[in-house]
């Protein structure tokens, strides 16, 4: 058996990069040309737009800061800007809370069909709107609603639910909590069964075992999970309005407030250029630490 | 004999299949020819171009209203703004925002003599302010409504509605509701202390007044709503009293069961009004202006009166008198009724009703920068 030669190596393997770049780039076109025509694009024109003026209700190309100093020397757009981050926030953490007793059970504890028909459930509130949803909440909620009534059996309330930050809350786990569980489910099941066993044989208690084994296994998708519950919960407009009574306004709402008034479309892009930069860091500061760990083992 | 038959037979057999065939081909296009309906393209708030006020004068002229609907009139204007000339045919405004239509040069002139301003209910109607400009008309006024106080009755006694200092009753903490946009809101709270005639033209002490009042109501305040909002907190029960609002949410819902109501106080109300115009630059302006003098007609009126979405007053006698004929009930609720305390014509004429206007002596970024500040207190 002879070898080739290093030149006819070269050249066999040079082709063959190319036929694979080739290979690669097809797949990766699309997303590529979508996300530059559906995301970038839109992104520098509404961080431009963020620098126009608006003069009789038309916006007019310009380079001015004005809008920014003007969104920035107000206290309402840092108050909000607090509480959206804040409800978010709290969002995130209950909703990963709550789900995931949720989830170890789909992962662990139930068999696979059940496992499948809890998944399949979990998805299908999403084939309804979700305005309609927060509205269904309307009935429940109100201090004359189903909740209340409920309540009133054992003595107590009633209680004002919504137009309150617990009525927001409750609508961003109508928005975020199934996908949380789903994420997590599908996050805890890949996790390798033998490496619970041995910590189990090895006199790990089962409590002890989520927090050092499983956890630290399922650590990217727990967190992903949680990011993307931070970013729906962020940028959600209709429980913050609808279920939270605009009391007071988020974000999203703020932006809704400046358009409607002298339609100042450049403000509203100042606003959501500071949500989209704030989303951008958390995305990547979340996926830094889920990484970095998994990376360092 | 069989053959001279098929002769005779077969041509006009296949003449009939041809012709027969050329026609169910064609039929499909000469019958949407005929019947194609002008399209007429209507801006306006919501409600305006629902089948309940259309459907029968597109059935009696071979037209479609397509309607687009806003929310303010700031969306309004720059709905047209950012649209070619001509985009809209017909455009429903509210009456302070018609000077800055015809400023903007998007509304053609009208001619006063086609429409009954013989016949309308209040002589302010007939010179209402922007729709016209020197001595020309622009916008002809189609319907009103009064904002004031408007309760939860099981809540608030008609006693204590008569005045806006309801809106601070320590039992309505939390219950009372905002209808989210400043101007009626500010506007209520610029009568309350006593500004009358002159709430909108504010100095800089009165403005600064009006603010103070506005923020102690803060704490009363259970949430700022859109119309749905609004609607829904009123019916369940989770706002008892509603600042901004009158008879055109109420209305709706009273007319439904629920214990509301509006009324007018003791300090003032305010005054909507909606009013036609033709669009600058449309080729439709003869079927446009059939539509208006339609709407202004006693049939017309009596349908703005009872419109679905939300209810208005008449503005033309005839109208008031037909609408008394066909409907007692919804003009006695709505107090067109001659000698009725809620008569929208005898408040106008008491002096305890304003026009809807814009800031005098403020921008509305001024006042819109209030509202955002007041709602993050």
């Amino acid at each position: 058996m002879t070898s080739r030669p290093a030149s006819v190596r070269k050249t066999v393997n040079s082709s063959s990069n190319k036929r694979v770049d080739r290979f690669a780039l097809a797949w990766r076109l699309p997303i590529i040309v979508w996300q530059t025509l559906f995301f970038l694009g839109p992104l520098i024109f509404m961080v431009a737009m963020s620098f126009f003026l608006v003069k009789n209700y038309r916006m007019e190309e310009a380079f001015e800061l004005k809008n920014w100093n003007k969104m920035f020397s107000k206290n309402y757009f840092w108050d909000s800007y607090i509480l959206t981050f804040t409800l978010a926030t709290v969002s995130t953490i209950v909703a990963s809370v709550l789900a995931f007793p949720a989830s170890f059970a789909l992962a662990f504890k139930v068999p696979e069909a059940v496992r499948r028909w809890a998944l399949f459930l979990l998805i299908i509130p999403f084939f309804t709107s979700y305005l309609v949803r927060i509205f269904a909440w309307y009935v429940i909620l109100a201090e004359s609603g189903a909740l209340n009534a409920l309540l009133d059996n054992f003595g107590l309330g009633p209680f004002t639910m919504l137009n309150t930050k617990f009525g927001t809350l409750v609508g961003y786990m109508t928005l975020t909590l199934p996908l949380v569980v789903v994420l997590q489910t599908f996050a805890l099941s890949n996790i390798d069964r033998n490496l619970v066993q041995a910590a189990n044989n090895l006199g790990c208690s089962p409590f002890r075992s989520i927090y050092t084994v499983i956890m630290p296994l399922a650590k990217t998708g727990l967190i992903v999970a949680a990011l993307f519950c931070f970013i729906l919960s962020f940028g959600d407009f209709v429980s913050p309005y609808y279920l939270g009574g605009s009391k007071p306004p988020t974000l999203p709402i703020l932006i809704i407030d400046t358009t409607k008034s002298g339609q100042q479309w450049p403000r509203a892009a100042v606003v959501a250029v500071v949500m989209m930069v704030t989303l951008i860091t958390i995305a990547f500061a979340a996926l830094a630490l889920a990484y970095r760990t998994r990376a360092s083992r | 004999m069989t053959d001279e038959k098929k002769v005779i037979q077969s041509p006009a057999r296949r003449g009939i299949l041809k012709y027969g065939a050329a026609l169910s081909v064609s039929l499909p296009y000469i019958t949407s020819v005929k019947a194609a309906p002008t399209e007429i393209n209507m801006l306006a708030w919501y409600g305006h171009g629902e089948p309940d006020m259309v459907a029968e004068f597109e059935a009696a002229n071979n037209v479609k209203f397509k309607p687009k609907y806003y929310a303010g009139g700031d969306n309004m204007l720059a709905l047209i703004a950012q649209s070619p000339p001509g985009t809209y045919d017909l455009i429903l405004s509210d009456g302070e925002f018609v000077q800055q239509l015809n400023a903007a040069g998007y509304i053609e002139e009208m001619d006063a003599a086609d429409y009954p301003f013989d016949d309308m209910l209040h002589e302010d109607f007939t010179q209402f302010p922007g729709h016209w400009k020197d001595g020309k008309l622009f916008s002809m006024m189609l319907r009103g409504g009064h904002l004031g106080v408007s309760y939860n009755t099981t809540a608030v006694s008609a006693e204590e509605a008569a005045s806006y200092a309801c809106f601070w009753k320590p039992e309505l903490e939390g219950k009372v509701g905002h209808f989210d946009w400043h101007l009626p809101s500010l506007g209520m709270m610029s009568l309350y202390n006593g500004n009358g005639a002159g709430l909108w033209d504010l100095d800089d002490a009165k403005w600064d007044k009006v603010q103070e009042t506005t923020t102690s109501l803060r704490p009363q305040v259970g949430g700022f709503f859109d119309y749905g909002g609004t609607f829904n907190s009123l019916k369940n029960g989770e706002m008892l009293a509603m600042c901004g609002i009158g008879d055109w949410i109420t209305g709706v819902l009273e007319k439904d069961g629920a214990p509301v109501a509006s009324v007018i106080p003791k300090e003032g109300g305010i005054q909507f009004t909606e009013s036609y115009s033709i669009g600058k630059g449309t080729d439709k302006a003869e079927i446009v202006k059939k539509f208006i003098q339609y709407m202004m007609s006693p049939d017309g009126q009596v349908k703005s009166a009872q419109m679905a979405a939300y209810p208005g007053f008449c503005v033309t006698k005839a109208g008031r008198a037909k609408l008394q004929e066909v409907d007692p009930k919804e003009a006695m609720r709505s107090g067109q009724m001659d000698g009725n305390p809620n008569d929208p014509i005898a408040l106008i004429n008491d002096g305890r009703i304003h026009y809807r206007d814009i800031p005098v002596q403020q921008s509305l970024e001024d006042w819109n920068d209030y509202w955002s500040e007041y709602k993050n207190a």
